[in-house]
C-alpha cells in the first residue's frame, strides 16, 4: 500500500568561516589587447564561483564581461584564497576582487592621464575606456592603454586586492564560545513522498526549496545550486550507501552502478525551487553564499514526509527501503515510533 | 595486431590504427583527440561518453571499435551546423542544463538521440530515456526542461 506525507524544514546555514580569518586575494592584469585576466585562488567545481567573480570583476572594471578572464587552475600561479567551502566564496572573494579592480583602476588612471596630457584627478574610468571628465571626447580604450603599455612602454599594469572578514579570532577560554560564522544563509524545504509499506521504497512526488541569498549575483546559478543541491540531499535521504551488502563485504559496491545516486528518474516530477533576497551588508551587493545548505535541507524534509507518511521517525541515513521496511516492523511488533538500527558496522568496514 | 579502421566522423572520413581490444572511446580520445565523449566510469555506468552511431545513441565505452567500420559516428561537435548552435543546444544554455560540463556531451548526444526518435516526449518519457545520464551536479530537471522547451519550439 502506498502513503502519502509532507514533510519540512527550515535551515540556518553559516556561510564563511571568520574564525580562522577567512582571507582571499584576487589579481586583474590588463593585457595587451585590453581585456582583463582575473586570476582567483577560489576552486571552481562547477558552481559557477569563475563565472560570479568574472560579473564581479567587470562591473567593478566597468567593461563587458565578455573581455573578462578568469583563471584558478594552479596553486603555483593564483592568489591565496581559503577556499570552495563553507560556502564562502560569494561571501568573500569579491570583496578581493573589488579591491583590485580599485588597484588597477587607479595604475590605468594615472597612466591614462600622463598620456592624455590631463591631471590624474581629471581622468574618468568607464564603459572601457579613460577620459577627461570635462571633455569626455579626449579619451583612450583599454585596448589602447594595455597596448601602450605593455608593448610600447614595457610597462605591467596589474591590481593586486586582499580581504578578509575580521582578524583572526580565538575561542573563549572560559566558555569555548567561538564566533565562527560570517553569516547565515536560511533556507526552507517542503518535500511530499510516497512510502511503499509492501517494499520500503519511499518516492519523492514533489519538492519545493527556497534560499535567501541576500542577493543573488546570477540568478541561473543560484536555481542551479538549488535543484542540484537535491542530487545530494537525495542521495543522502534515500539512496547512497555502502552497507549492508548480503552475504558479506565481498558483494559490496565494486562499480558505478552498484552506487544507487539519484538519476532523472528519481527527480520528483514537481520540483519547485525559489530565491528571496535580502541585501546583507557584509556581501558585495549584498550577496551571501548558501549553496552547500541545498544539499542538506531536503534530508530532514524527506524524513519527515515519511513520518508524516507512516508515523515513524527513522532516525538513520539513507532511508533504504531496509531501514524504512525494518522500522515499519518495529512499529508493527512493539508500537515504536522511532527507529533505528545500532548497526555494527566495524566488521564491513575491517 | 593492430587494423587500420576506416568511419566517418562527424561527417567526414577518418582513419585509425587500432587493436581489436579498443573501444571507440579509446580510439576517439587516444587516436583521433576528440576529448568530448568523457571516460567516467569505462564500464558503461554513466553515459557520459554517449556518441551516435548510425543515429542510435550508444556507449562508446562499451562500443568496440572494429564495429564502427564503415558507419557515421557523431560526438557533441557534430550536433552544431556550419558552427551554429541547434535550438537544443541553445535550450541548455538558457535553462542552465550544465554546471561542471563533464556530463553535458553525453547528455546532449543522448538528448538528440532521444528528440529524433520522439519529437514530442512527455516528461516521464524524458526521465525513462535520459536515466542513463548520470549528473552529480544535478542538472536533470534543467535538462528535462530544456528539452521540452526544445520539443515545444520544434512544433
Amino acid at each position: 500500500m502506498k502513503k502519502n506525507g509532507v514533510g519540512m524544514c527550515l535551515v540556518l546555514h553559516p556561510t564563511g568561516r571568520k574564525g580562522g580569518g577567512d582571507p582571499s586575494q584576487a589579481i586583474i592584469q590588463l593585457k595587451p589587447d585590453g581585456s582583463l585576466f582575473l586570476k582567483v585562488g577560489a576552486v571552481d567545481l562547477g558552481q559557477g564561483a569563475l563565472t560570479m567573480l568574472r560579473q564581479v570583476a567587470a562591473e567593478a572594471m566597468d567593461v563587458d564581461i565578455a573581455t573578462v578572464y578568469a583563471s584558478n587552475r594552479s596553486d603555483d600561479l593564483a592568489p591565496l584564497s581559503a577556499g570552495s567551502a563553507a560556502s564562502r566564496v560569494t561571501l568573500v572573494d569579491p570583496h578581493a576582487v573589488v579591491e583590485a579592480a580599485k588597484d588597477l583602476r587607479a595604475k590605468i588612471a594615472a597612466f591614462a592621464a600622463h598620456r592624455l596630457e590631463i591631471d590624474a584627478g581629471n581622468v574618468e574610468l568607464a564603459d572601457g575606456k579613460a577620459f577627461a571628465k570635462d571633455n569626455p571626447h579626449h579619451h583612450m580604450t583599454f585596448a589602447d592603454i594595455g597596448m601602450i603599455a605593455n608593448l610600447g612602454e614595457g610597462v605591467i599594469l596589474v591590481g593586486t586586492g586582499a580581504w578578509q572578514p575580521s582578524p583572526v579570532q580565538g575561542h573563549d577560554p572560559e566558555t569555548g564560545y567561538l564566533d565562527q560564522e560570517s553569516v547565515i544563509s536560511f533556507g526552507c524545504c517542503v518535500a511530499e513522498v510516497s512510502v511503499d509499506t509492501g517494499t520500503g521504497e519511499v518516492e519523492v512526488t514533489k519538492l519545493v526549496q527556497v534560499w535567501e541569498v541576500g542577493k543573488a549575483i546570477n540568478p541561473l546559478m543560484v536555481k542551479q545550486q538549488i535543484n542540484g543541491g537535491l542530487q545530494i540531499g537525495m542521495g543522502l535521504a534515500l539512496r547512497e550507501n555502502l552497507f549492508p551488502h548480503y552475504p558479506d563485504p565481498t558483494h559490496g559496491i565494486e562499480a558505478l552502478a552498484d552506487y544507487p545516486m539519484p538519476t532523472f528518474m528519481d527527480y520528483p516530477p514537481e520540483l519547485i525551487h525559489g530565491i528571496q533576497e535580502v541585501p546583507h551588508p557584509m556581501g558585495v551587493k549584498g550577496a551571501k553564499g548558501f549553496s552547500e545548505g541545498s544539499a542538506t535541507a531536503p534530508v530532514p524534509a524527506i524524513i519527515s514526509a515519511i513520518h508524516d507518511a507512516v508515523g515513524v521517525w527513522i532516525h538513520e541515513v539513507p532511508a533504504t527501503p531496509e531501514v524504512v521496511l525494518r522500522a515499519l516492523d518495529a512499529k508493527e511488533h512493539g508500537g515504536a515510533t522511532d527507529y533505528w538500527s545500532h548497526q555494527d558496522r566495524s566488521a564491513w568496514l575491517a | 595486431m593492430t587494423h587500420i579502421l576506416s568511419f566517418q566522423l562527424n561527417g567526414a572520413p577518418v582513419q585509425a590504427l587500432v587493436k581489436p581490444s579498443d573501444s571507440l572511446l579509446d580510439v576517439l580520445r587516444e587516436k583521433l583527440d576528440v576529448t568530448s565523449p568523457k571516460r567516467g566510469c569505462d564500464s558503461g555506468d554513466c553515459g557520459a561518453c554517449t556518441v551516435l552511431l548510425d543515429g542510435t545513441a550508444v556507449r562508446a565505452c562499451l562500443t568496440c571499435a572494429l564495429t564502427v567500420e564503415g558507419k557515421q559516428v557523431v560526438t557533441v561537435e557534430g550536433l552544431s551546423r556550419e558552427g551554429e548552435l541547434q535550438p537544443l543546444q541553445e535550450a541548455f544554455m538558457a535553462h542552465g542544463g550544465s554546471q561542471c560540463g563533464f556530463c553535458t556531451s553525453g547528455m546532449l548526444v543522448s538528448a538528440t538521440a532521444l528528440l529524433a526518435k520522439n519529437p514530442h516526449p512527455q516528461r516521464q518519457e524524458i526521465a525513462q530515456e535520459m536515466s542513463g545520464n548520470l549528473c552529480r551536479c544535478g542538472c536533470y530537471e534543467e535538462i528535462t526542461q530544456a528539452i521540452l522547451d526544445t520539443a515545444r519550439k520544434g512544433e
